[in-house]
C-alpha cells in the first residue's frame, strides 16, 4: 500500500513534467524545412532559433488573447529529431499545469501565420503545422477579364476591316459603272464625229414632197 | 497504253490548247489570278501544312519507332502524295475550274465528285474552326500574368481547391470545365457555353475578313499565315534546345526501333498522314491551281510542295519534342523531390540526407529495413518513359503538354501569345484552303445567283456556318467535334481520292493528260509519274481504305469523356455512344462518299427520262 501511495507520488511529478509528448491532444507538430527554403543562405538550426520559436508562439498568443501575458517559460517543446521537426504545447500564463486547447492555438497560429512565417524567412510551405491548414491566397482575378478586352480590339479591327472592304468595293463598281456609262456615250459620239451626222449635212429642206396639207384645205 | 472508258463530248466541254493560249494572250476571262508566284506557293504550303504537323505527325513518329517512321512517311509520299498532288494541280491548271467545275467539264455523270469535296470541305471547316475558336480563346487569355490556368479556384471555406481541380490538374481544369464546361457524355448536351460563342464569332469573322474578295484577299493574308509559323517554330526551337531535359526529348522521338516497320499499322498511319496532310481530294488545290496561268511548271510546284511539307513536318516534330522533354523531365524531378520530401518528412532525417544523385540507394535501404511503413507511404514510381508519352496527340498536346511547359518557362505570357498565335496562323491557312473548295463549288452549281458579289457570297456562307458551328458550344461540343474529326475527315477523303485518280487516268485519259502537261509545261512526265498514276497510288489508297474500313467496322463505338464522377478520373473514361450516333456517323461519311455514285445515278435516270420522251 505505502508502495503504491510513494509509487503515484513520484509518478504525478513525472507526468506532470512531461505535458508535452507526441499525439498528446493538446500538441502540435512543427517541421521546419530551411534548406529547401534558403538553399544556400540557410541557417543552421540551434538552440538560439528555438527560442526565437517559443518567443514567437508567445507573441502569437499574446496577440490573440488580448490581455492574458504568455511568455516563452508557457511553450514547452519536446521530441526534437534532425529533421528539425518537434511537438510542442501551451500552457496557461495564469496556471502553468492547464495546457491551452488546441482550438485556441490554432486561431492564434492562423492569425499571426505571416509574421511567425517572417520571423524566420519562411513560408506556409516550409515551416508546417502539422493538421493546421494554411489559408490558400485567392487566385488572381483582374476587375475586367483582359480577354474581353483582346476580343473587343480584334472584333473592332475586323469590323472595321470588313466595312472598309465592302465601302471600297461598291466605291469601285460605282466608278466602273460611271466609267462605263461614260464610254457608252463617247462610242455615241464617235458616230457623229467621224461619220456625217444627218442634221449636219447642210442643203435645204424640200418643201415639194413634204404634206402639202396645209396649202389645200378640203 | 489505251484502257480509256468512251467518254463523248470531251472536246466540246473543255478548251482546247489553241484556245487556252489565246485565252492567255488576250486575258479574256475576268477569273482572278495571283499576284505572284510566291503567293501561290505561300498559299499551298499554308494549306498543306496544319495543325496535323504539329500535334499528329509527332506522335506518329514517336509512337512508330521514332527515326524509322521517317522511311515509310517518306517512301509514301514519294509513291502517293506526290503523284495525286501533281494530277490535281495539273488538272486544275488545264481546265480552269474549280473542283465541281473540273470533273463536270470531265464527264457530267462525275458531278458528283466534286458535290463529295464540297461536302467534305464543308463538314471539315465546321469542326476545324471549332477548334480555331479554342485556340483563340487561349490566344486572347494569354495576355495576362499570372497565365489563368496556373491556378485552381478555391471552395467555399478557403481551405483547399476545386476538388475536380485538385485531382486532375489547373491545365485539365482550364481546358475542360472553363473553357468548354463539357459534359459527361455527348448525349448530355447542356446548354450554350457563352465564352466558346463569342470566341466562334470571332473566328467566323476573321475567315470572312481574310476570304471576303476570295484569293485577292487570302493571297494577301498568307504573307503573315504561311510565314509566321516557321518564326515562332525556331523561336521554339532556340528556347526549347536551352531548357533541361529537351535532349531527352528529341532522343525519345527519333531513336528508331525498326521493328516496327514490319508492323503494318505504321504503313497504313503513314500513308493516311500523308494523304491528309497534302489537303488532297478537298478541292481547294485544284481551285487554286486553275488561277495560275497555262504554262506554270506544276510538276515543280508539286515536288516543291512535297518536299517542304516533308521538312516542315520533321521540323515541327523535333521542336514539339524539345518542349515535350523539358516538361516530362521537370514533371519527374518534381515526382523524385515530392518523394524524397515523404521520406525524409516519415523517418525524420535531416535535409539533404537524400538528394536525386542517391535516391535510389537510399530508398532501397530504407525498403530492405523498413517495408512496412514504406508500403503504407504509397509512393509513386517516377517513369520518364511515361511522362514523355503522356497526352501527346491532339488537343491534348495543345491545350495541355504545352500550356504546363510554358508555364514552366520564364516569360510565360509571351510564350503563350507567340505559340497560340503560331497555331492560328497554321489553321487559318488550311482553312482559306478549305473555303475555297466550299465557295467556288457553291458558285458553280448555282446555288447563289450569278450577279451576286463574291462578297456576299461568302458573307452568307459563314453566317450560316456560324450558325451551325453552335453545335460545338454546346457542352458536349468537344465530343462532337472529335466525332466529325473521326468520321468526316477520314473515310470519304480516302474514297474521293481514289475515284479522282480513277477518273483522270481511265476516263480522262492518261495519254490526253499527258499531252496536256507537255503543253503546259514543255514535257512529258516520265515513266515514275506514269506507274504511280495507273497503278500504285490508286492501289495505295484503295488498301488504306479497306483496311479503314475493316477496322472501324470491327471497333466498338466508343468515346473518350472527361467524367469528375468516374473511377477513371482524371483519365478520360471510355463510354461507348448512344444508338443514334449511327445515323450521324451514316450522315458524315456514308453522304459524301455516295454522293458520288448517287448523282450519277440520278443523272442517269433524269437523262434517260429526257431521251422517252
Amino acid at each position: 500500500m505505502l508502495e503504491k501511495v510513494l509509487f503515484l507520488l513520484c509518478l504525478t511529478p513525472a507526468l506532470a513534467q512531461e505535458p508535452c509528448f507526441p499525439g498528446s491532444s493538446h500538441a502540435y507538430k512543427v517541421r521546419i524545412s530551411i534548406k529547401t527554403a534558403l538553399g544556400n543562405q540557410a541557417y543552421v538550426w540551434n538552440d538560439n532559433e528555438m527560442y526565437l520559436f517559443r518567443a514567437a508562439m508567445a507573441f502569437a498568443l499574446r496577440s490573440y488573447h488580448n490581455g492574458q501575458e504568455f511568455n516563452v517559460s508557457n511553450i514547452m517543446v519536446c521530441n526534437e529529431t534532425p529533421r528539425v521537426s518537434f511537438w510542442f504545447v501551451v500552457s496557461s500564463p495564469e496556471n502553468s499545469s492547464v495546457l491551452l486547447k488546441k482550438g485556441d492555438v490554432e486561431n492564434a497560429i492562423r492569425k499571426s501565420r505571416n509574421r511567425i512565417n517572417g520571423a524566420f524567412l519562411l513560408t506556409d510551405q516550409t515551416l508546417e503545422f502539422i493538421d493546421i491548414p494554411p489559408t490558400l491566397a485567392a487566385p488572381v482575378m483582374p476587375v475586367t477579364p483582359p480577354w474581353l478586352i483582346v476580343f473587343g480590339v480584334v472584333m473592332g479591327a475586323v469590323g472595321a476591316g470588313i466595312i472598309f472592304l465592302l465601302v471600297s468595293s461598291l466605291v469601285q463598281s460605282k466608278r466602273k459603272k460611271n466609267k462605263k456609262t461614260l464610254d457608252e456615250d463617247r462610242e455615241d459620239m464617235r458616230g457623229i464625229e467621224n461619220g456625217l451626222g444627218c442634221d449636219n449635212l447642210g442643203g435645204v429642206y424640200n418643201t415639194t414632197f413634204s404634206d402639202g396639207d396645209k396649202f389645200t384645205p378640203m | 497504253m489505251k484502257l480509256v472508258l468512251p467518254n463523248p463530248g470531251l472536246d466540246q466541254r473543255i478548251p482546247n490548247h489553241e484556245d487556252l493560249d489565246r485565252m492567255e494572250k488576250e486575258e479574256v476571262d475576268d477569273r482572278p489570278k495571283w499576284d505572284n508566284k510566291a503567293q501561290y506557293i505561300l498559299t499551298c504550303v499554308g494549306f498543306c501544312i496544319g495543325l496535323g504537323n504539329v500535334w499528329r505527325f509527332p506522335y506518329l513518329c514517336q509512337s512508330h519507332g521514332g527515326g524509322a517512321f521517317l522511311i515509310p512517311f517518306l517512301i509514301l509520299l514519294v509513291l502517293e502524295g506526290m503523284p495525286l498532288l501533281l494530277m490535281e494541280f495539273a488538272i486544275g491548271q488545264r481546265i480552269r475550274k474549280g473542283s465541281v467545275g473540273v470533273w463536270r467539264a470531265i464527264n457530267p455523270y462525275l458531278t458528283g465528285i466534286g458535290i463529295a469535296s464540297m461536302l467534305v470541305s464543308y463538314l471539315i471547316t465546321l469542326y476545324y474552326n471549332t477548334i480555331i475558336a479554342w485556340i483563340m480563346w487561349y490566344l486572347f487569355n494569354s495576355f495576362q500574368d499570372p497565365l489563368p490556368w496556373t491556378q485552381c479556384p478555391l471552395n467555399e471555406n478557403r481551405t483547399g481547391y476545386v476538388p475536380e481541380c485538385q485531382q486532375s490538374s489547373t491545365m485539365d481544369y482550364y481546358f475542360y470545365r472553363v473553357t468548354l464546361n463539357s459534359s459527361a457524355s455527348i448525349a448530355d448536351s447542356g446548354g450554350l457555353h457563352w465564352p466558346i460563342i463569342l470566341c466562334l464569332l470571332a473566328a467566323w469573322t476573321v475567315i470572312c475578313i481574310c476570304c471576303i474578295r476570295g484569293i485577292s484577299t487570302s493571297g494577301k493574308a498568307v504573307y503573315v499565315t504561311a510565314i509566321l509559323p516557321y518564326i515562332v517554330l525556331a523561336i521554339f526551337l532556340i528556347r526549347g534546345l536551352t531548357l533541361r531535359g529537351s535532349l531527352s526529348g528529341i532522343k525519345f522521338l527519333f531513336t528508331p526501333d525498326l521493328n516496327e516497320l514490319i508492323n503494318p499499322a505504321t504503313w497504313l498511319d503513314a500513308g493516311a498522314q500523308v494523304f491528309y496532310s497534302f489537303g488532297l481530294a478537298w478541292g481547294g488545290l485544284i481551285s487554286f491551281s486553275s488561277y495560275n496561268s497555262v504554262h506554270n511548271n506544276c510538276m515543280q510546284d508539286a515536288v516543291i510542295l512535297s518536299a517542304v511539307t516533308a521538312v516542315t513536318s520533321v521540323y515541327a516534330a523535333a521542336v514539339t519534342y524539345t518542349i515535350i522533354g523539358f516538361r516530362a523531365t521537370e514533371k519527374y524531378d518534381a515526382c523524385i523531390s515530392e518523394n524524397i520530401r515523404t521520406l525524409l518528412n516519415t523517418f525524420e532525417l535531416p535535409e539533404g540526407n537524400i538528394t536525386t544523385s542517391n535516391y535510389d540507394e537510399a530508398f532501397n535501404r530504407l525498403n530492405s529495413s523498413h517495408p512496412d511503413t514504406i508500403l503504407q507511404l504509397d509512393i509513386e514510381i517516377c517513369n520518364m518513359h511515361k511522362l514523355l508519352s503522356e497526352g501527346v496527340e491532339g488537343t491534348g498536346l495543345a491545350f495541355i503538354v504545352f500550356t504546363e511547359a510554358i508555364t514552366k518557362m520564364p516569360g510565360s505570357p509571351a510564350w503563350a501569345v507567340l505559340f497560340f498565335a503560331m497555331l492560328l496562323c497554321l489553321g487559318l491557312s488550311t482553312l482559306f484552303g478549305s473555303m475555297e473548295g466550299v465557295v467556288v463549288p457553291l458558285k458553280d452549281l448555282g446555288v447563289f445567283p450569278k450577279k451576286w458579289p463574291h462578297e456576299a457570297v461568302m458573307g452568307i456562307t459563314c453566317i450560316v456556318s456560324f450558325i451551325l458551328t453552335l453545335l460545338f458550344a454546346l457542352q458536349s461540343g468537344i465530343y462532337w467535334v472529335t466525332l466529325f474529326d473521326d468520321f468526316a475527315g477520314s473515310v470519304p477523303l480516302l474514297a474521293i481520292g481514289l475515284v479522282e485518280m480513277i477518273a483522270v487516268v481511265y476516263i480522262y485519259g492518261a495519254d490526253r493528260f499527258n499531252e496536256d502537261i507537255r503543253f503546259m509545261i514543255g514535257r512529258k512526265p516520265n515513266i515514275f509519274w506514269q506507274v504511280t498514276w495507273r497503278v500504285i497510288s490508286p492501289l495505295i489508297i484503295l488498301v488504306i481504305l479497306v483496311f479503314y474500313l475493316v477496322t472501324q467496322a470491327q471497333e466498338e463505338l466508343t468515346h473518350l469523356v472527361w467524367d469528375p464522377d468516374s473511377e477513371e478520373f482524371p483519365s478520360l473514361s471510355s463510354v461507348p455512344y448512344p444508338s443514334w450516333i449511327n445515323i450521324i456517323i451514316f450522315l458524315l461519311a456514308g453522304v459524301p462518299s455516295l454522293t458520288i455514285p448517287v448523282y450519277a445515278l440520278c443523272r442517269l435516270i433524269f437523262v434517260s427520262c429526257k431521251k422517252t420522251r
